[in-house]
Order: C-alpha cells, then sequence, then structure tokens
C-alpha cells in the first residue's frame, strides 16, 4: 500500500512500491495534467513537487514519497493560493504564462510551470545563470524567450 | 449496429463539447441539409463554420488541430471580423472529423504554388493522386490552416453569413440592404436607428441561400484581424486541464507497451514471454506481423513485463547497413548521370566547362526525428460493430478512415474523438501510421479502450525520419570574378516542390535530383525539403559571396534586384541586427534568407564560441514578410518556436544508423536546445499586403545558414555537414571581415 497526500487529499494505493509517481498520477488517480514525456528524467515534463521541491515524477517510486506531501498542476493555484490577486485560480506563475502567452502545444507547461515556480519559491530574484541552470525542461516548440521573459516579470514583481 | 448520423454527433458532443454541423463554404444542399437534420432547439447554421443562437452567443468550428500554432483563435478570428462580431460573443469549437468538415480547399492553394506536398498524396503517389481526391482532408500542416482554409472558407463564412443576416433584417424592416450597416454582432438601420441581433435574426437567415460571391473587408475595416488576440487554448494549457490524446482514460482501460521491428521492414520471428503472463495486471502478449506487445492494466505494467520478453525478427539486408553506408550510396547516386531535372537555366555545364574558376562543395545533413513532446499514442475502443479512437493527429478524417479499415468497420461507424497535439511537426500527418495501426489491431482483442503508448525510445527508434540528404554544388565565376553558373545535384525524394530552387540572379542553373531511397522510412518534418536545401544553398551562395570578395549581404542584396521582397527582410532583419557594426569581441553575424510556404524569412545569427569552443548562438533577428498578420503574436510565437526548433538541429540533431537501426534512444543522445542555449529573438514582421504566408514552418529554414555563415566568419570553418557538435573549431582563424 502506498501512502501520500496529493494537492491536500490523503491518497492509499494498492500498488507496487516502484511504481513512478507519474504512472501514479496519471494511471491509477487518473490526473493526467502531469505528463510523461521521455521516462528518465531527462525533459521534465513530468515534474512535480513534493514538498514544495521540484521532481521529475517519472523515475521517482512511490515508496520515495511515503507520507509526503505532493502538489501537481492541478493543484498548484490552491497551493500558492493569494499569489495572483487579479485571479485567485490561477497562481502567480500560471497568471504570467498567460500574459506572456507562453505556451504553444503546451504539453510540456505543466513540468515547466511545476519547475519555474519551485525556482521562484526558493530563488524569487533569479539570473540568467540561475533559470539557465535550474530550468532545464525540454520545450520542443521553443517557448524559452518567452519562458524567461515570464520569469523576469515575476522577479521584478 | 449501425449508428445514426445523429447518434455520431451526439456521441462526439460529449467530447467535443457541442452538437456541431459543417459544410463547405457556401454550398446551398449541404446547408440546408445541416439545418435540416442537425440544428437543435433554436441554433442555426448560417454559412459553413458558424453557428449563432438567440442569445447572440456565436460558434466558430475550426476544421484544424491545434498544436500550438493559435489556429484555434486564428481562424476564428478571420471569420469573426467578416462577420463582424464582437470577438466577446465568440465561442471557438474544434471542428468534428466529418466529411462535412474537410479542410481540402487548402490542396487548390498548394496546387497555385508549385505543386501538392507529398504529405497529403504519399510519398510513392505523389504524382498519380488528383486534387479531386485530395479534397475529403481535414489535415492541418504545410503551414496552410490561415493563408488557404482562413483566406478561403473562414473569412468567406463570415462575410458570407453577415450578408445573409443584413438581407433577413433589411426584409423585416422593409428597407433597402445597402441602408443596413453592421456592428458588434448587430445589424443596424442607421436612418431609423433600429437595430437586430444575428441571434434574432438567425432562424431566418439560415433559410436562406448562402450568396455565391461575396465581398471581403479591406484591411482598413479590419475590426479583429490585425490584433494580438490571446489564444483560446492557453487557459487550460496552464492548468493541466488541457485534453491531449495521451490522455484519454476510463475506468476500465487498458495500456499498451509495444516493441516495434529494430530494423525498419522486418517481421516478428518469435516471442519467448517466460512467465511474463503472471506478473500482476498483464492481460495479453500479443504478436504482430512486425512487433509485440504487452497488454496490462496499467502503462506502467505494460512496459516493465515488455522488457522481460524476448523476441527475434527476421534477418534483412539492412541488419549491417549504417549511416556510412547510406551517405556512401548517396555519393554513388550522385556521380552517376542517372539524375531528374528540376531546374534548367540556361547551360550550366557549358559554363562550367568555360569558367576561370570553379568552386565545388559537397554537403550533407542527417536523418532527424520529430520528437514531439506527446510520444506516439492512440488509443482504440471497439466495440458493437464502431470503432472510436482518441489520438493527437493532424488528419483527423485519415485516421477515422485508417482505423476503420484496420478495425473492419465502415467510416459511418468510426468515431474520432480530437484532442490537442503535443506537437506535431510532421510526425503526425497522413501516411506516418505505425502507432494507429498497431493500437487498433492490438483493441481488436478486447472489447474495452485500450490505449498503445511508444516510449521515448519506441517514439525516437519508431518514427519517419526527415530524410538525410547529400548535395553536390558547383559554382562558376567568369574572368571577372562574377558568377555565371549554379550547379546543384541532390538526393531525393523531393517533398515539396521548389525547395531546392534559388531566388538570385545567376544567368545558368542546372539543379536535378538523384535517388536517395534507403530503407529509413521519411515523411515531412517542420519546412520539409526546405531544412536540408537551404542549410545547402544558403550556405553555398555564402561560399560564392566570400569567393567573390563581396559581403554576404550585399552580395545577396546584388543578386535578388528582381526580388524586392527578399531584398526588404534582409534589410530590415540586418539593421535591426546591427549588421555591419561594432560587435563585441569574438562574435560574428551570419545571414540568410529563404523562401518557404509563401513567406519570404531573414535571419541574422549573432554567434561566437565558448570556452569549449562549442558554438554559442547569442541572439536571431528576424524578419518575415507573411504578407500581413492576423494575429500578430502568434506570428511571433511561431517565428521563435521554428527558429528554437532550426537550432536544435542545427546544433545536435542526428539520427545515426547502425546496424540497420536507429542509433538514438532518448533526449541525452538526441539532445535539444534547452534554456541555456536559447537565443535572444528579435521578430519584424514586413507588412507587404502580399497574400497571406505560411507561419508554422518558414522561419526553420534559413536558421542553420544563418548560424554556420557567422561560424564561418568567426572561424574560417565551412561546416557543410550538420549537426555542429561533430566539428571541432578550437582551431579557428576568423576571416577578414569584408
Amino acid at each position: 500500500m502506498a501512502t501520500f497526500n496529493v494537492n491536500g487529499v490523503e491518497r492509499n494505493l494498492d500498488i507496487e512500491p516502484e511504481m513512478p509517481l507519474l504512472w501514479a498520477l496519471r494511471d491509477e488517480l487518473g490526473m493526467t495534467g502531469t505528463k510523461f514525456g521521455c521516462g528518465i528524467a531527462s525533459c521534465g515534463a513530468c515534474t512535480v513537487h513534493v514538498n514544495g521541491r521540484a521532481v521529475r515524477s517519472c523515475v521517482t517510486p512511490v515508496s520515495a514519497v511515503e507520507g509526503q506531501e505532493i502538489t501537481t498542476i492541478e493543484g498548484l493555484a490552491v497551493v500558492a493560493a493569494g499569489t495572483n490577486p487579479s485571479a485567485p485560480d490561477l497562481s502567480a506563475v500560471q497568471q504570467a504564462w498567460i500574459d506572456h502567452q507562453v505556451p504553444q502545444c503546451g504539453y510540456c507547461q505543466s513540468g515547466m510551470i511545476m519547475a519555474v515556480s519551485s525556482l521562484l519559491a526558493t530563488n524569487p530574484n533569479p539570473s540568467d545563470a540561475d533559470i539557465d541552470s535550474s530550468i532545464t525542461n525540454v520545450c520542443r516548440c521553443g517557448s524559452y524567450p518567452r519562458v524567461r521573459k515570464a520569469i523576469r516579470s515575476l522577479a521584478i514583481a | 449496429m449501425k449508428i445514426s448520423r445523429r447518434r455520431f454527433l451526439l456521441s462526439s458532443a460529449v467530447v467535443g463539447g457541442g452538437v456541431l454541423i459543417g459544410y463547405s463554404a457556401l454550398k446551398p444542399s449541404k446547408h440546408r441539409r445541416a439545418n435540416a437534420e442537425l440544428a437543435t432547439g433554436e441554433e442555426r447554421y448560417v454559412t459553413s463554420f458558424i453557428k449563432i443562437e438567440p442569445n447572440n452567443k456565436i460558434t466558430v468550428y475550426v476544421p484544424h488541430s491545434e498544436m500550438g500554432q493559435g489556429v484555434h483563435t486564428s481562424l476564428p478570428m478571420m471569420a469573426a471580423d467578416e462577420l463582424d462580431a464582437a470577438w466577446e460573443d465568440i465561442t471557438v469549437e474544434q471542428a468534428p472529423a466529418i466529411d462535412m468538415f474537410a479542410n481540402g480547399e487548402l490542396v487548390k492553394g498548394f496546387a497555385g504554388e508549385l505543386g501538392v506536398p507529398s504529405f497529403l498524396t504519399g510519398i510513392v503517389s505523389a504524382s498519380a493522386t488528383s486534387i479531386a481526391e485530395l479534397m475529403n482532408l481535414q489535415v492541418t500542416g504545410g503551414s496552410s490552416s490561415v493563408r488557404f482554409t482562413g483566406e478561403s472558407s473562414m473569412r468567406t463564412a463570415g462575410a458570407a453569413a453577415r450578408q445573409m443576416l443584413i438581407e433577413c433584417a433589411a426584409n423585416r424592416w422593409g428597407v433597402a440592404a445597402v441602408e443596413c450597416s453592421t456592428q458588434l454582432t448587430y445589424v443596424q438601420h442607421n436612418a431609423s436607428g433600429r437595430s437586430l441581433s444575428y441571434g434574432e435574426l438567425a432562424a431566418d437567415a439560415a433559410l436562406l441561400e448562402p450568396p455565391t460571391d461575396v465581398t471581403l473587408k479591406h484591411p482598413s475595416q479590419f475590426t479583429i484581424m490585425g490584433k494580438a488576440i490571446s489564444r483560446v487554448d492557453i487557459p487550460a494549457k496552464v492548468d493541466g486541464s488541457a485534453f491531449y490524446g495521451i490522455d484519454a482514460q476510463s475506468e476500465d482501460m487498458l495500456y499498451a507497451a509495444i516493441r516495434l521491428a529494430p530494423v525498419f521492414g522486418t517481421k516478428l520471428v518469435s516471442v519467448d514471454a517466460g512467465d511474463v503472463l503472471s506478473r500482476r495486471g498483464i492481460k495479453r502478449i500479443i504478436e504482430l506481423e512486425d512487433s509485440v506487445a504487452v497488454v496490462a492494466d496499467s502503462y506502467w505494467r505494460a512496459k516493465e513485463a515488455l522488457k522481460l520478453v524476448k523476441s527475434e525478427f527476421e534477418s534483412s539486408d539492412a541488419d549491417t547497413t549504417s549511416s556510412a553506408d547510406l551517405f556512401a550510396g548517396f555519393e554513388r547516386s550522385l556521380s552517376d548521370d542517372n539524375n531528374s531535372k528540376v531546374l534548367e537555366i540556361g547551360d550550366a555545364d557549358a559554363a562550367i566547362d568555360n569558367a576561370a574558376d570553379v568552386i565545388e562543395g559537397n554537403y550533407t545533413v542527417p536523418y532527424l526525428a520529430h520528437a514531439a513532446m506527446e510520444p506516439m499514442n492512440c488509443t482504440v475502443h471497439i466495440h458493437d460493430n464502431i470503432a472510436e479512437v482518441w489520438t493527437s493527429t493532424q488528419d483527423a478524417l485519415g485516421i477515422k478512415a485508417r482505423v476503420a479499415k484496420i478495425a473492419g468497420v465502415s467510416e459511418d461507424d468510426a468515431i474520432f474523438h480530437h484532442s490537442y497535439l503535443g506537437g506535431g511537426f510532421g510526425r503526425r500527418l497522413p501516411f506516418n501510421w505505425n502507432v494507429i495501426d498497431h493500437a487498433t489491431l492490438i483493441a481488436k482483442e478486447f472489447d474495452v479502450p485500450v490505449k498503445t503508448v511508444m516510449s521515448r525510445e519506441d517514439d525516437m527508434q519508431q518514427d519517419y525520419y526527415r530524410p538525410a540528404v547529400a548535395s553536390n554544388f558547383k559554382a562558376a565565376f567568369d574572368d571577372n570574378g562574377i558568377v555565371q553558373a549554379w550547379h546543384n545535384r541532390f538526393t531525393g525524394p523531393i517533398q515539396t516542390p521548389g525547395a531546392s530552387h534559388i531566388p538570385y540572379a545567376i544567368p545558368n542553373q542546372s539543379i536535378r535530383v538523384v535517388d536517395g531511397d534507403t530503407h529509413v522510412p521519411i515523411a515531412a518534418w517542420r519546412s520539409v525539403d526546405h531544412s536540408q536545401q537551404t542549410f545547402f544553398t544558403e550556405s553555398f551562395v555564402d561560399e560564392i559571396a566570400h569567393r567573390s570578395g563581396k559581403n554576404p549581404y550585399q552580395f545577396r542584396m546584388e543578386m535578388l534586384a528582381d526580388h524586392p521582397r527578399h531584398r526588404k527582410v534582409l534589410e530590415v532583419a540586418a539593421e535591426a541586427a546591427g549588421y555591419g557594426q561594432n560587435l563585441p569581441e569574438g562574435h560574428a553575424l551570419g545571414i540568410a534568407v529563404q523562401e518557404s510556404f509563401g513567406s519570404i524569412v531573414a535571419e541574422v545569427a549573432e554567434v561566437s564560441l565558448d570556452s569549449n569552443n562549442r558554438p554559442v548562438v547569442h541572439k536571431v533577428t528576424c524578419a518575415i514578410d507573411c504578407g500581413w498578420a492576423v494575429n500578430p503574436d502568434t506570428v511571433e510565437a511561431q517565428v521563435e518556436s521554428g527558429i528554437i526548433y532550426g537550432l536544435t538541429a542545427a546544433l545536435y540533431g542526428e539520427i545515426s544508423i547502425e546496424n540497420g537501426r536507429v542509433a538514438q534512444n532518448n533526449f541525452p543522445d538526441y539532445e535539444m536546445v534547452r534554456m541555456a542555449d536559447a537565443p535572444e529573438i528579435e521578430v519584424h514582421i514586413v507588412e507587404s499586403g502580399e497574400e497571406l504566408g505560411g507561419l508554422g514552418e518558414p522561419s526553420t529554414p534559413p536558421l542553420a545558414a544563418a548560424v554556420s555563415n557567422g561560424l564561418y566568419i568567426l572561424t574560417g570553418q565551412r561546416v557543410r555537414a550538420l549537426p555542429f557538435k561533430n566539428h571541432d573549431f578550437s582551431r579557428s582563424t576568423p576571416i577578414a571581415q569584408v
């Protein structure tokens, strides 16, 4: 039995301890906002927060998050409540993603937003070098220039 | 069980979000049929793609896939503007995959260019397929949605609906139509001050025949087009609610992991599954002609179990083939005389024979995978003689027909469920059937939905690749150092006619293609032949410029006297990039230009080498003449996207063949540009007012040559084989700037 908390809800799953968190979220809990991209922690599409820190869920077995707090893209706004007064259903990062029209196909953006949210939580005013070394997610549509602009807008604010 | 058309639409509506109907623009018979059979309640369809409800809510149906290019916003903008509707009154829906919503009008657009691209016809039968056969398409590709469907269908539909609404209002008021005007979803009679909402008129308007010709707005009359409107698909893409094909789910769903023959074209011989069936959740081992699949109650369980399944595939002549063999084959093809004419102007051979000086350059580019972020996947549910399919695709009607055929049901009994695409780039175009076929065959074994998902490794090794190409160039100069001949022999096939043509005024040109077929399956890849050909031609033109003793920018400007649009984008990009001005120490600028898919793009790349002598692209300054911009922000986004896509290919992109199979596995050995590599990008939209050009692809072609031309200035090394990662720039000698 795997037990962890997802977006504030306690979950008990009868699954193998080595099942990656990604597949527990998607196939067992039906939470499809977290995406499968590479399966080897290279692309970051599967990024979620474990106790507030960005983790690549495709290589994180559920045994490693036993009893811990998971936040997915679906729960980000609730966790970040109060960061975006103009649209309380969205976190400030999500709002910046709309303001800067960042996503294209959008498939990588759940992971991108989770990675950026984690970065800004620990480093509210990251330099370009900080961004380059921290945000290593792959976006095949090449939204990087807009990701950078959106992060800068949040850093200044 | 035969389902009725109405039932079909209703079941579609569960996913599509509304009961829909479409018909080709301005075809009265379909128009009547639509309202008679399909309109529910008081909603009415007033010309194709437009539904109007009594409360003045307007729905625009988009017959193209949204894969990030913003077409779910730009096409409704075009319809709404011509309709004179308020943007706030517009709801956007994906048109369902039924023939009445075909977008085959775009074929006429391609036919008016240099020819129909092979992704619409299949590479083998490109010339044999008639245009009429292609009309029943719902394809998104060729940078065609806005410029062809938008111009020929969406604007026309909006304008026709507006005329019909005016006619109804005029009749009701007993005034002449010319006395009426439209604004913000209302018809007004200015003299009397009366007005009626479109919603109040829709029921009457739907009874009219659409006009056979309509007048489109002059750009000065646009109220929506030309504005940077926020994309309608973005909110769902920031909160995890956007639905992609891979997100299809149901309580009873099963999942398949699949291993395809690693050497293309070979068949499965035997399988040893051991005790895999005893593992938790494993339902079945399925052997197909060219693959073996494990079906389980979770994708992860299926994938883990598949690792334990031993399989043997038949041997083939390709088993020992490597990339080196394939390129050696290209060189053999290029050296014999068995070629086909692409373009002959003057007498290039004679000019070369009589030349004072000849330069040669032999160029190559490797195979490339598409590597869309959403790995290829397909969910099929075959039940009650119905086949339902969920998959992210650039060709919904084609997928529906394909699945129906393999499932053994009629097309009317196949249901396609639309979704957003996690990237397309050509991978999800017609004829690239592998995961679709396999998913359908697997699903035939069950009465519940089965989702077949390729791992990233499968996705990379079982793609339909951008062709590897080799190209041999010669240029001949006369006694005065003026270039007189351009000679190009390259390996085919040709997927987009015209990509190897050059705009430069060289009096003698000989461009010919030779056979480049191998056992590696190929398909369209963002910008198709332009991606390889522009690297070749714009690099070799740079070689000619340097040999001519000319500045590469000035040389291009001089040779483009008859191409003012090319000159303009070059001028805008060069000026904005500070071309000819002082640069930071160790930086250089490279320039390239290409016309593709109706748009002309010039790019200037500012490059340097890092401390490890690896190329760094600091900034790309781009000028694009796409005629005019429907949504300037999505124009810029597409240009940025195409540049990054091209940069990944130029820096890192290489699919190589070893022992007949693809050597690369996943992103570590098929590396991507990420934040750290991504340059600043500055986009200038040059509005020439000419016909609309495409946007999804045209910024990709010039990128590799622009970077390479800059690196040449910086290092003195002419890169004639991509990607740059294979080159050692440690012994660089900058060339003297002209």
